[in-house]
């Protein structure tokens, strides 16, 4: 059982009250709030180490560096990477997947070759390989979910089995379902068919260890802003063996080794792939967002987020105006629930939850491709996180209750 | 509640819930779709000019109450008018909703959606229609 009352008490911004109201935050899944930890920890850098990094002699910008790398150093061990020249900083999870499709991707995958996606992917893990696919002339595959709103794992060993697989970019956990998926099976598969697996972990990461060597993915990405750190940082992974293979994203300063006039060499990893000065405020702010989430332990966060999945699913059953999207138990899958209620348009039912002071998102959550699927122009989605109590879903409920008093 | 008892008034959902100017117009003059690709709504337009006059005009689509009753109350007011006429409803609902000072009477139930201006996040629930309208006449 977390502590939610001690855990609330690090998040100053849970004490505002939109329109007079106290504010329930259920709209993790875009972002998190920042425990005072992080927000402090941002201030400090400011207050005591900033320097540009890598650059100058003096003692700041020694105190910068060593922050920096501080940062690639907890990244490391939080995913439990086998080399820090395996952690490159970008600005979030979109930035690291259009990072491997626009170096790895335009250099190794051809005409006629396959890239495999879920139906469920976000548009950062779709428009990057549309534009791979339109650039290079090859095709995409998309695999769909069965009757419990999980992947098709039966289809996608066909998918992977028709051969000239180059990649497979999949979501470890939905945007907007919630479900979790059994990369390690993918990741396997994919592998015995010679395919390379890119792991979107923007939704993963704020709530399940992820251990990349034990995964066996070549590539992984997410973002800070999701797991209590600050926005503007984001991770992308890259597999030991294929750092030579990985070509630079951006060029500039930073990242090399020689500049002649005429052609230039590289810096080793990670610093090739790290052009201009990085934000290292944001880096120096998720190392204290790494240590808040491993002080709760990503077990437990799982765990409460499940809990408060189950008990809001089982008071939303019960209303027959709700209709819910997704696997009806809250088992092998995160804090997040996707619903509409009949006859009113999800903007509609999130203003007067708004007015009830309680923060949800409607729309299509980046996901047109999985909302023609599922036959809707847009949901309604709540996402629970640490702070989140059940008192809180309650009200939610009640609210939805009042949704209906406007729609008759 | 006051704010939503605004938002949601009885004029607006009955705009919304029964529009007699959601339909398909015969042989329509012009139609265009108007979307809000954040958050899904989704219109298309439908005018029957007789030469600069908008004789008829209709929606179907898609969205929030905010942007369907706001279509609806515009097609109602734009029939008969002309053109010029009708840009020029449209700029005086633009200013309504960006809280200028207009004379709110020419805009018949389209002046109830005054008080979206209160909800910043619905502003463009409520202009699609007649963005869209300002785009083809």
């Amino acid at each position: 059982m977390l502590d939610i009352l001690k855990i609330k008490d690090d998040f100053p911004i849970l004490k505002t009250s939109p329109h007079g109201k106290k504010l329930i935050y259920f709209d993790n899944a875009a972002t998190t709030q920042k425990p005072t930890q992080v927000v402090e920890a941002v201030a400090d850098y400011y207050k005591k180490y900033n320097a540009n990094v890598y650059r100058s002699p003096h003692y700041l910008s020694t105190l910068s560096t060593e922050s920096y790398e501080e940062a690639r150093e907890a990244v490391k061990r939080f995913i439990n990477a086998k080399t820090s020249e395996s952690i490159v900083f970008t600005r979030n999870a979109t930035e690291s997947i259009n990072f491997i499709a626009y170096t790895w991707g335009l250099k190794h995958i051809g005409e006629g070759d396959v890239i495999v996606l879920t139906i469920a992917e976000h548009h950062s893990n779709i428009l990057p390989w549309q534009m791979v696919a339109e650039k290079k002339g090859a095709k995409l595959k998309y695999v769909h979910l069965d009757e419990d709103s999980r992947l098709d794992l039966d289809e996608f060993k066909r998918t992977i089995s028709e051969g000239h697989v180059k990649l497979v970019a999949v979501q470890h956990a939905s945007n907007v379902l919630g479900i979790i998926n059994p990369v390690d099976e993918i990741i396997d598969l994919s592998h015995r068919n010679g395919a390379k697996v890119l792991i979107d972990g923007a939704q993963s990461i704020p709530n399940m260890k992820i251990d990349v060597e034990k995964l066996g993915c070549d590539f992984y990405a997410f973002s800070g802003h999701k797991m209590l750190g600050p926005m503007g940082i984001g991770v992308l992974y890259i597999k030991e063996d294929l750092l030579d293979d990985v070509p630079p994203f951006l060029s500039g300063g930073e990242m090399i080794d020689e500049v002649f006039e005429d052609h230039s060499t590289f810096a080793p990893s990670p610093l090739k792939f790290e052009a201009g000065t990085p934000n290292v405020e944001g880096a120096y702010g998720l190392i204290k967002a790494i240590e808040y989430i491993e002080g709760i332990g990503l077990d437990n966060i799982l765990k409460h987020e499940q809990e408060l999945t189950e008990y809001a699913l089982s008071k939303l059953v019960e209303i027959d105006y709700v209709k819910l999207y997704g696997p009806k138990n809250a088992e092998n899958r995160t804090g997040i629930i996707s619903f509409n209620v009949l006859n009113v348009h999800p903007h509609d039912v999130a203003t007067i939850l708004d007015q009830d002071g309680i923060a949800v998102r409607s729309g299509h959550h980046c996901c047109q491709p999985l909302m023609r699927y599922l036959g809707v122009p847009a949901t309604v989605r709540a996402s629970f996180y640490i702070y989140n109590d059940k008192s809180e879903v309650d009200a939610f409920v009640d609210g939805l209750k009042d949704v209906r008093k406007w729609f008759r | 509640m006051s704010d939503l008892n605004q938002l949601y008034s009885e004029i607006i959902m009955e705009h919304y819930e029964n529009s007699p100017n959601r339909r398909e117009l015969e042989n329509p003059t012009i139609k265009e779709r108007g979307h809000n690709p954040l958050c899904g709504d989704d219109i298309t337009l439908e005018l029957k000019m007789n030469g600069d006059v908008i004789e008829d005009a209709s929606f179907v689509g898609h969205g929030c109450a905010i942007s369907q009753a706001s279509t609806s109350m515009m097609c109602d007011l734009i029939k008969g008018k002309n053109k010029k006429e009708a840009l020029k409803l449209v700029e005086k609902f633009i200013d309504m909703i960006h809280k200028k000072d207009v004379d709110l009477d020419e805009l018949g139930d389209a002046q109830v959606l005054q008080g979206v201006s209160d909800f910043p996040a619905r502003v463009k629930c409520a202009l699609l229609a007649w963005k869209t309208l300002e785009k083809i006449i």
